[in-house]
């Protein structure tokens, strides 16, 4: 008899590595549920549960310097992950098609910042913008995002490139499309669901973004800013309100963005 | 025949306008597709990247001076202990981080790719990385509720009767924290890599009269070993870099090198100088772990053909 997967012989009795893989769910998951019970707490200090109320949605209705700051991180996702995808797309199909002297620096290059962390990017962009004597705006925070939502959205048609069929797109020549039209009409509706969900992702992560904005916003506060500086304090309860309702945002967009990856795949 | 060579001219003559047509064409196009990026990148990750390498030489450079003179100051001033203090923490938390994500993490990837029913499968790894597609900001917010003296935690122990603990603003909050954050990062890629486990193999161990440990150490680790050193990397890389959570929960005692690195430009010490060889020090102990997992890692990580 082959003792081969042993843990299916005893079925009844959970292994530790399942136990494990629950307490670790639980450890992902109690932190985010606690804030959200919180929010409905009365009480504006301690842990004690002081009753259900919604004061701090309440409250957060009138906030308008939140509502600005949600604007300003809106505008800079928004453009900069419109741009991106244009030409983020572009340069996949590019470092697909054609071998150039350079190549292997220029994906180097664009890998650099997936790699190197916020904090030396985020400074590097400031001192170059300082040198050329750039005034630093909503427009510098969109020009830097856009350097990592490029690069995500990159690597991840990149990826769903290597899974297609070439021989679509030369069938497309062959019947006499010029090489624009194939790229428009046969290539970018197969890379569709894989461009909007590498868009998904570079959104996330521009809204979720402290260290460059700080370094390259000027004036413009996007919500990171506004969230970072008031509970470097301490806690808010507001803010857990405001938690809450980005998290369910932002649950919402990761439900999107795997129907377009599954969609991806099926395609 | 004197046609029959203008003619042969001409021909040649549109022949080799073809080809340079063709020729242009060539560049054109990559050009047309590879250019805009390549311009963004050039002058926003490049240019940035090498100014900050230069500035790293100029000792004391505030901002809006001018540069004076070269030097290696900034780079010797590193070496004091009160800063060598903070790269060793900085190293020590990202190590740690590393290691918990990876004991903590293994056996989840491994009951999720393995163990787990198969219909089942896709769904809880989802859930399992969801947490990342939320605010990295918020999530350690979140555990401020539960870490701070009259948090959860300590509202819970004082209630079965044990002493509170002072968590908040310690390193123990750091690596709380941080393996919160990354552990999903190291799940993920640790799942990718034991998903193509060749179950045969183990079988064959079993046969050859291996124990299920024997076999776990001589078979099962060494064929994920590329997806381990990867997971690591990234956690390593990320963990070192972050700054959030020791801002946030690390308090005071926690000055890593990237909140030494704010400190420099948008704090209260305004020194650029110092603040880029800083940059250039955690890029480069970055390339060092980059280098280090090309070495002994995955040998192929492309993921552009």
């Amino acid at each position: 008899m082959k003792p081969a997967a042993n843990h299916q012989n005893r079925p009844m009795l959970p292994s530790w590595q399942a136990l494990l893989t629950l307490a670790m769910y639980s450890f992902m998951y109690i932190p985010i549920i606690i804030l959200g019970v919180y929010s409905f707490n009365e009480s504006r200090y301690g842990a004690v549960w002081r009753g259900f109320s919604l004061t701090w949605y309440r409250k957060l209705l009138g906030d308008e310097r939140l509502f600005f700051a949600l604007g300003d991180s809106l505008k800079i996702a928004l453009c900069a992950v419109a741009v991106s995808s244009v030409l983020g797309t572009l340069m996949a199909v590019g470092l697909a098609k054609y071998r150039f002297p350079g190549k292997s620096l220029y994906v180097g290059v664009s890998y650099l910042p997936l790699i190197i962390p916020d904090i030396a990017i985020a400074v590097a962009t400031l001192v170059f913008l300082a040198s050329v004597a750039i005034p630093l705006s909503l427009w510098t925070a969109i020009a830097a995002h856009m350097v990592f939502c490029l690069a995500y959205i990159a690597v991840v048609v990149s990826s769903r490139l290597k899974g297609l069929d070439p021989n679509l797109e030369e069938a497309a020549l062959d019947l006499g499309a010029t090489p624009t039209q194939a790229l428009l009409k046969v290539l970018i509706p197969q890379l569709t669901p894989a461009i909007l969900s590498g868009c998904l992702l570079s959104f996330v992560l521009s809204m979720d973004d402290l260290l460059i904005s700080s370094f390259t916003a000027g004036g413009a506060n996007p919500l990171p800013i506004e969230i970072f500086s008031r509970v470097k304090t301490g806690i808010k309860p507001d803010i857990n309100a405001l938690s809450v309702l980005l998290i369910l945002a932002s649950g919402l967009i990761a439900a999107l963005s795997e129907y377009f990856r599954v969609k991806s795949d099926r395609a | 025949m004197e046609r029959g060579i203008k003619r042969t001219a001409a021909l040649t003559h549109i022949f080799n306008l073809a080809t340079i047509q063709q020729k242009l064409r060539a560049i054109v196009r990559p050009l047309g597709l590879l250019g805009p990026s390549g311009v963004w990148l050039l002058l926003l990750v490049v240019l940035p990247t090498l100014l900050i390498a230069e500035l790293s030489f100029v000792p004391g450079l505030r901002p809006g001076q001018a540069i004076e003179g070269y030097g290696l100051l900034n780079y010797i001033r590193i070496l004091e202990p009160t800063y060598l203090r903070v790269l060793q923490r900085s190293a020590t938390f990202a190590m740690g981080t590393t290691l918990l994500c990876l004991a903590l993490g293994f056996p989840v990837a491994y009951w999720l790719a393995i163990m787990a029913p198969k219909r089942w499968r896709n769904l809880l790894l989802v859930l399992f990385i969801l947490p990342l597609w939320t605010s990295s900001l918020l999530r350690t917010y979140a555990w401020i509720t539960l870490l701070r003296p009259s948090g959860v935690i300590n509202l819970v122990l004082s209630s079965v009767g044990l002493p509170t603990q002072g968590l908040m603003n310690t390193h123990w909050a750091v690596y709380i924290g941080m393996t919160y954050s990354f552990l999903p990062y190291m799940v993920l890629i640790l799942y990718a890599s034991l998903e193509r486990l060749d179950l045969q193999l183990l079988e064959a161990a079993a046969d050859l009269g291996a124990n299920p440990r024997l076999a776990f150490w001589r078979v099962t680790v060494p064929q994920t070993l590329p997806g381990i050193a990867a997971g690591c990397l990234l956690v390593f890389v990320t963990s070192l870099g972050d700054f959030v959570v020791p801002t946030l929960l690390g308090g005071p005692t926690s000055m890593t090198l990237s909140r030494l690195i704010y400190n420099q430009f948008l704090g209260v010490a305004r020194n650029w100088g110092f603040g880029s060889a800083l940059s250039m020090v955690l890029i480069l102990m970055v390339s060092l772990a980059i280098a280090l997992l090309l070495k002994y890692g995955d040998r192929n990580p492309e993921i552009y053909s």
